[in-house]
């Protein structure tokens, strides 16, 4: 009797993600799609924002977003692979078990802490060295780069580990050096896990907000170089956020409905590929 | 009468039927050895006498009587009280040995501290480990060696008070002199319990048991005294498992 | 004829890189924390953490924000453990298989991807004005349970999963039903998981400022009731370094912030420690 109360009570606790999930789809979209249909696709997919005044492009916005996730792909995914393989298959057991708790911290940094670290190191560095105002596409690949790399080492480590170890002893008997058993072998088996693991750092990157707001520098165009200034669909939100009302408002939820879409497709993504029970 | 009367009793595994029509009567306060080979049925006898083979998601069919009583008639946690059963691999829960002797009573019902102490002594004196673990009723239970370990699994069994003691191969992993002090335990413990005792090893049915059974593929093939199914066994199978001719 | 490299020479070459950009890696992190550290310490005095902040964060200490970041994770965590713990024993105790179990993953590993920007747009839309709690600790901590619940999910299963079906077979076999042994047997020994997936629940909250700042506001009154807009640590760290107000305050804040990440991230290392030493 008990036991079957217990079980009702646990499923429908069971259900609280889920539920979460479908409640903020229903908000965030509830919000946001009404106003896409208002401004009409051609004005919404304009460059043009100027939401208090019926301009309601985002087009930079999102151009600039792609921009600094490729470029955050481009530092993260050789860096994060090359932590996954050396971890992996190069290192001992105790190498590993101090480094997977780094990186693991490495997660656990705020975001925030991320982004001032930008302004206050890598912004001047940049200014200084290629000119510009520093706050730039680059600043904000190369600190998003650092910000996706535990997702990237830690899934990939995991795909690369659940390789048969039976696989490896094949290619050793056979003469093959470690680093010709990775490429030929071990990369190519675990290559779902390790794409799973760079989408998700995608995700990461793309929704990622504070880090990017502080170093981006958030100017209404679309970059011309990795030197300019950047500003990407959550910059926006979190910008104005604060002080928008109305139409202005709902625009915001429809640049978060974009980008909830662009996360949910990547997630279940990911998810399809590694194929969760 | 019989303590448990099994009547036309199948059981199946997802398809697989692990029991065929068994007809069988245990009397009270004997030892019953049930020997076959593998996948005789012979686990799974015992499995379906306690209604383990719940958590297995297996069903069953016929009838199973405790003292006259239909087992599914009996609220389970009670059943389980009356049949306690010890499994060929001593599994001693996390925590100290006192903590798992008084796990199973605290289950049915609130026992006070005087009480424990009472339980756990009677327990494992009954077990034949009192005095080899008295000084540390504290210490967490898997420090013991494994024989110590099967003998608690056996006198967790015990503080239950429980009627009837399933043991499945108890001494399957254990070296001769663990294996000789469980089977002295269970000869003393005769007088008050009644024992079915599944084994793989027949010359430890022979030494214990009263009566013996012998399951081959799910069926019952000879049920009588040990002396005779060990001596003037009816079925010829029963003469060739027992000589070591298969299995 | 092209020049080739031999298998022992492209290995040691493969190596060589892989290494560098490893301890590239590694270098980087400790850099972060140490710099963070090496310019925020000095500012660590007792006033500084017990004093309220006084124009806008260029004076004073940072009283209010510690209040806020606590009262605000510990809300959240109240929330969000039974939930995540109870999915976490539903998936794991109740389910074998099947639709069910397939829809609560897939809504815990979509929920553990979504961005906290938009954590932050629904907890103001739906927590804020919806419910109209306005911008206060409950705003934010309930948003914060709705990010954190996969974390908490996700660790308390694995904890659960590893807990070995043994044990549940000798307590059903003492006459236990399968509520006793889930609270007997099965919590207690899956804890230390349990915990180090609330802890890092606790470091998610923490360091969390695009969903707190819509949620829970940025006033830096002391909180009276769980209805006061408050301004976690994170939040007024992000105010202070964006805005300049004082970058000496900025530091001290980010190195109150990092210590406890830190202490943190020990805490949870060590139970999980604790926890695979005793069933591995």
């Amino acid at each position: 009797m008990k036991d079957k109360i217990a079980e009702k009570v646990l499923l429908f606790i069971a259900l609280s993600a889920i539920l979460s999930l479908a409640l903020i789809t229903f908000f965030i979209f509830q919000q946001g799609i009404p106003l896409i249909f208002k401004a009409g696709l051609a004005n919404f997919f304009s460059v043009k924002w100027a939401p208090t005044r019926a301009g309601f492009g985002i087009l930079s916005m999102i151009v600039g977003s792609l921009m600094v996730t490729i470029g955050a792909l481009a530092v993260g995914v050789p860096f994060g692979l090359a932590g996954a393989i050396f971890l992996a298959e190069f290192s001992s057991k105790a190498i590993q078990k101090t480094l997977k708790p780094v990186i693991e911290l490495l997660a656990g940094i705020p975001s925030v802490v991320y982004g001032f670290i930008g302004i206050v190191i890598l912004v001047p560095f940049i200014r200084n060295t290629f000119g510009g105002p520093g706050f730039s596409v680059l600043a904000a690949s190369i600190i998003l780069g650092i910000m996706i790399l535990p997702t990237i080492v830690s899934i990939s480590y995991d795909a690369l580990r659940a390789v048969p170890s039976t696989y490896r002893e094949g290619s050793y008997a056979v003469g093959a050096t470690k680093w010709q058993t990775v490429v030929m072998l071990l990369i190519p088996a675990a290559r779902s896990g390790i794409v799973a693991g760079i989408i998700l750092g995608m995700g990461r990157a793309i929704g990622e907000t504070m880090a990017v707001i502080m170093i981006a520098g958030n100017a209404l165009k679309i970059p011309g170089s990795i030197l300019d200034s950047v500003r990407t669909l959550t910059s926006t939100i979190a910008l104005e956020l604060g002080y928008a009302a109305g139409d202005h408002r709902a625009a915001l939820f429809a640049c978060g409905s974009i980008l909830f879409f662009i996360i949910i497709i990547l997630n279940i993504i990911a998810i399809r590929i590694t194929g969760r029970k | 009468m019989a303590k448990i009367s099994i009547k036309k009793l199948c059981l199946y595994y997802n398809g697989h039927q692990a029991l065929r029509s068994i007809n069988l009567d245990v009397t009270d306060k004997e030892i019953m050895a049930v020997i076959g080979p593998a996948n005789s049925g012979k686990s799974s006898l015992l499995r379906a006498l306690n209604r383990m083979y719940e958590i297995d998601y297996a069903r069953i069919s016929g009838e199973i009587l405790l003292d006259g009583m239909d087992i599914f008639d009996i609220p389970i946690n009670d059943l389980r009280r009356r049949i306690g059963i010890v499994f060929a691999t001593p599994v001693v829960l996390p925590g100290s040995i006192r903590k798992n002797l008084s796990y199973g009573p605290k289950l049915h019902r609130r026992i006070g501290k005087a009480e424990v102490d009472e339980l756990v002594y009677n327990a494992l004196k009954s077990a034949n480990l009192w005095d080899e673990v008295k000084d540390r009723l504290d210490d967490s239970a898997s420090r013991l060696s494994g024989g110590q370990q099967q003998r608690l699994c056996i006198a967790r069994t015990l503080a239950m008070h429980p009627e009837v003691i399933l043991m499945d191969e108890p001494c399957s992993g254990l070296d001769p002199v663990s294996t000789a002090k469980i089977e002295a335990t269970m000869l003393e413990l005769k007088k008050d319990y009644t024992f079915v005792l599944v084994t793989n090893n027949t010359k430890q049915a022979a030494r214990v048991s009263d009566r013996t059974a012998f399951f081959l593929l799910g069926e019952l093939i000879e049920v009588g005294k040990t002396q005779k199914i060990f001596t003037r066994p009816v079925d010829t199978r029963t003469d060739d498992y027992i000589r070591g001719r298969f299995g | 004829m092209t020049f080739r490299i031999g298998p022992r020479t492209s290995q040691i070459i493969a190596y060589t890189i892989l290494l560098l950009m490893t301890v590239i890696v590694v270098v980087v992190l400790f850099f972060i924390i140490f710099y963070i550290l090496r310019n925020g310490v000095g500012q660590l005095t007792l006033e500084f953490l017990t004093d309220k902040t006084r124009e806008m964060g260029k004076e004073g200490g940072i009283l209010p924000s510690i209040l806020g970041t606590i009262f605000i994770t510990v809300f959240a965590i109240l929330i969000a453990t039974p939930l995540g713990v109870g999915s976490a024993v539903y998936l794991v105790e109740y389910t074998r298989g099947g639709m069910i179990r397939r829809i609560i993953s897939f809504g815990a590993d979509c929920l553990a991807g979504v961005p906290s920007i938009i954590f932050g747009l629904f907890g103001f839309i739906f927590f804020v004005i919806t419910m109209n709690l306005g911008w206060s600790i409950v705003s934010g901590g309930l948003t914060l349970a709705v990010m954190i619940i996969p974390t908490i999910i996700r660790t308390a299963e694995e904890a659960i999963k590893s807990v070995p079906h043994s044990y549940r077979e000798i307590s059903y076999s003492l006459g236990g039903g399968k509520l006793d042994t889930i609270i007997r047997v099965v919590l207690p020994t899956a804890l230390p998981g349990i915990l180090t997936g609330i802890i890092l629940g606790i470091g998610r909250a923490v360091g969390e400022t695009a969903a707190v700042i819509f949620t829970a506001g940025s006033s830096l009154g002391l909180p009276t009731s769980v209805f006061s807009s408050t301004r976690t640590l994170a939040v007024h760290f992000y105010i202070l370094a964006r805005e300049g107000i004082s970058m000496p305050k900025a530091y001290g804040t980010a190195a109150v912030l990092i210590i406890i990440i830190l202490a943190i991230n020990f805490i949870a290392y060590r139970l999980m420690h604790r926890f695979i030493a005793r069933y591995y």
